[in-house]
């Protein structure tokens, strides 16, 4: 394994894969802030070629968290398929990259691969890749799940509806979800946000969300984003999830700060399917995003793309309905600028799908992150070419509970019309019987919330 | 990305506690937000110089509440009496949320007075990082103030690091001017929002000491830490050896509230505390709980915390 390049007169040498993996990435805060960020410009395009010549064996002979040390590695190492991946283990990761972009690859290949693959190799693939190679790449795949409905079908781009309220308050929570639904908004999932984690409140708006899709006949799933431990004690009182939800990170000692364990993940996937009221067979939805382990102090001078690449490692075990990356939320430190904001979301999405998981992304910022609305609004265009399964909304992009802007009813709506896509087939024909979209687009009750008197 | 561990654990405490207080004013209660630790802003950024005026020429525009938008039908060319009905139905729902719903659409635009209100009230919310806290306000309620490590906006942004730790200076002055080892400590920092000190600070710190007072729970010497993160709390125990540290500090300002001010507790943090051990009331402004609650609410919850000897996750587990 070489980890030295010369580039003119200049010597780089690196003196682990760990160094090369961090000053490969393109300029992020978060690895600037861990203090593995490459010093000079020069510095990462050595790390990148040192990169390039590495081999998958290397990779998987070289962990940086072994399967001993951390339960996130160990469910990563044992989910490789050892026949695909010993036949491509003496590839470089340039040669894994033009295998991704050949034009003789297609989805088939890409998942076949995928299987043989770890989330190290993933994440190095993804440092040599433009952002225009993460969206050409990623839209050749195309990653079905069910609950309830199927997503994810070329030529959809679904949505998550985000009714969130202040005090939770039942009325005004379905008060934006009928805003939003008459957008054509929530195919992916109705999906609330808590303010209040107690099991009595989310039993409320679990049943508040599965009434009012059985009233109005609305094929979509629910689920309220508690901890996951409460929403198994609410599962197991009898409410109605349709999936249960985690937030998750790429290591051990993080998921542990969020209150979660390899195990407890396994157990809430079995009460989902024995007792939830999605169909399945996905019953599990996922959240990430880059820099919550350098957050949380358990990232072991791992860099932030490969700490999140492991986070879709750990979620395809699970086999997932929905995973999304919230890309804009964690904030300057991690993701300082619109463009760190925009590269980590195709990044994101790339590996996601490259792990052959239904990857979705909250497209979204916060008011002290150097961004705006049109920031988001072109990662949106972008994350749309690049085939994501589904972006999350919220009414004209304000969150007003959790104080921070994401994509709007109305942008769901505007991608779709100008990439020529639609919502989930099955959800498309309910809008188009409620007069919500004629012809493929909004039509002549879009936007009337009074649909739902 | 977030400890929402921490926010059922803080939750289910606050239930608890709510449960038991017959003698919380109403109002407050069914507005108590808990939120998460990690959703919080922690750091203020700007690239921008300061604006001229430091100390805050912000102008705050109330557009949320206020908002008597033309309506116009969606639907091309219903009679007359649908589009009032439509109109009240809609007028109703409104009501019942913040959000900003029932705003029309051209094509699948959104209409351009609502482009442009969201644009403005974003503009106020990043303006409203930039301001500084009044030296008035620590005056009056006699705070004396020290620094992090930070330099200045910039570094705070990028190195949290710095902000979780007191300057040198810092150390040797609160060791120096506070009472060690007390009950409660009560440290205060402008964080993301010098606008919620400003418009906070006085009402939640008054209403926090008569509280304490009342339940006879000692306090040691309060004070202001500019550009501080909620982790300082962690080093700050450290040195003064409390056994609850009370931070007040300003969240990241969002669209409806730019003045909002969190409370975060933990029973005797120390280097090496874990953020599950935190716990956080949030959502503190005249929109949200009312400051005058908020201090009296942080004061039983204190009282617990030492009652338990725990914070947090510990202190759920405790509770049993």
């Amino acid at each position: 394994m070489k980890l030295k390049t010369t580039l003119g007169s200049e010597v780089y040498s690196f003196t682990e894969l760990k160094e090369v993996f961090a000053k490969a990435n393109e300029e992020k805060s978060g690895d600037r802030l861990a203090g593995i960020a490459a010093k000079t410009v020069q510095e990462r395009i050595a790390a990148k070629m040192v990169l390039s010549d590495i081999t998958l064996a290397d990779i998987r002979s070289n962990p940086f968290l072994t399967a001993d040390e951390d339960e996130v590695s160990a469910v990563i190492e044992g989910d490789v398929n050892e026949t695909i991946y010993r036949n491509m283990k003496n590839w470089s990761i340039a040669e894994l990259r033009e295998y991704i972009l050949s034009n003789e690859t297609g989805d088939r290949e890409l998942k076949r691969i995928s299987k043989g693959l770890n989330s190290e190799m993933i994440a190095a693939v993804t440092k040599l890749m433009s952002n225009l190679d993460l969206v050409h790449a990623a839209n050749k795949m195309e990653v079905l799940t069910t609950c309830n409905i199927t997503i994810g079908h070329k030529g959809t781009l679904s949505s998550r509806l985000q009714p969130n309220h202040p005090t939770d308050n039942v009325d005004g929570m379905i008060a934006s979800l009928k805003d939003g639904l008459s957008y054509g908004i929530g195919d992916a999932l109705i999906g609330i946000n808590p303010v209040d984690d107690s099991v009595e409140s989310v039993k409320r708006l679990l049943h508040a969300t599965h009434d009012f899709m059985n009233d109005w006949n609305i094929p979509t799933q629910n689920c309220v984003l508690a901890h996951v431990t409460t929403q198994m004690k609410a599962i197991q009182q009898g409410a109605p999830a349709d999936m249960i939800f985690q937030s998750i990170a790429g290591t051990e000692a993080a998921n542990r700060s969020f209150g979660i364990s390899a195990e407890l993940i396994a157990e809430a996937n079995e009460l989902a399917k024995k007792q939830g009221t999605g169909s399945g067979p996905q019953h599990m939805y996922f959240e990430t995003g880059q820099g919550s382990e350098l957050s949380a102090e358990a990232h072991y001078g791992i860099d932030q793309v490969t700490l999140e690449s492991r986070n879709y490692g750990f979620a395809r075990h699970y086999d997932p309905y929905i995973v999304n990356t919230v890309v804009g939320f964690i904030g300057p430190e991690y993701l300082y600028n619109s463009k760190q904001v925009i590269r980590a979301g195709l990044e994101d999405h790339f590996m996601g799908k490259l792990h052959g998981i239904p990857m979705g992304v909250d497209i979204c910022y916060t008011n002290h992150i150097k961004a705006d609305q049109n920031d988001i609004e072109d990662l949106g265009v972008l994350l749309t070419a690049a085939g994501v399964n589904f972006i999350i909304a919220t009414p004209m992009g304000d969150d007003c509970m959790l104080n921070y802007q994401s994509m709007s009813y109305h942008d769901v709506a505007t991608l779709n019309q100008t990439f020529g896509k639609t919502p989930a087939p099955v959800f498309l024909e309910w809008l188009e019987k409620m007069g919500i979209y004629e012809n493929g687009r909004l039509g002549r009750n879009a936007g009337n919330a009074a649909l739902f008197s | 990305m977030n400890e929402q561990l921490i926010q059922t654990i803080t939750k289910l405490v606050v239930e608890k506690l709510k449960s038991n207080e017959v003698s919380q004013p109403s109002a407050g209660t069914a507005d108590v937000q808990i939120k998460l630790h990690s959703k919080q802003a922690t750091g203020a950024l700007t690239e921008l110089p300061p604006p001229e005026n430091p100390n805050g020429k912000v102008t705050f525009h109330q557009t949320t509440s206020a908002k008597p938008e033309k309506k116009s039908a969606v639907h091309p060319q219903p009679a007359e009496k649908t589009i009032s009905k439509q109109e009240e139905f809609i007028e109703e729902l409104k009501k019942k949320t913040p959000s900003r719903i029932g705003v029309g659409r051209a094509g699948s635009r959104p209409k351009t007075n609502t482009w442009l209100q969201f644009r403005l009230d974003h503009a106020a919310a990043v303006d409203a990082v930039y301001g500084e806290v009044p030296d008035k306000i620590l005056h009056q309620l006699d705070l004396f103030q020290v620094q992090t490590r930070v330099k200045d906006k910039e570094e705070y942004i990028r190195r949290p690091d710095l902000g979780r730790k007191l300057s040198d200076e810092a150390k040797e002055l609160i060791k120096k001017r506070c009472a060690f080892s007390p009950s409660v400590q009560i440290v205060t920092s402008n964080g993301l929002s010098a606008k919620a000190i400003e418009e906070n600070l006085e009402d939640v710190y008054l209403s926090l000491v008569q509280s304490l007072g009342n339940l006879g729970i000692e306090t040691g010497t309060p004070f202001y830490v500019d550009k501080g993160r909620v982790a300082l709390m962690d080093e700050i125990g450290d040195v003064l050896q409390p056994d609850v540290v009370v931070m007040l500090i300003g969240e990241r300002p969002g669209l409806v509230s730019a003045e909002s001010l969190s409370a975060y507790l933990c029973y005797q943090p120390r280097i090496g505390t874990i953020e599950a051990d935190r716990m956080v009331v949030s959502n503190i402004h005249k929109g949200g709980i009312p400051p005058v609650e908020a201090g009296a609410y942080l004061g039983t919850l204190i009282q617990k915390i030492l009652k338990y000897e725990a914070s947090g996750v510990s202190l759920v587990k405790k509770e049993g």
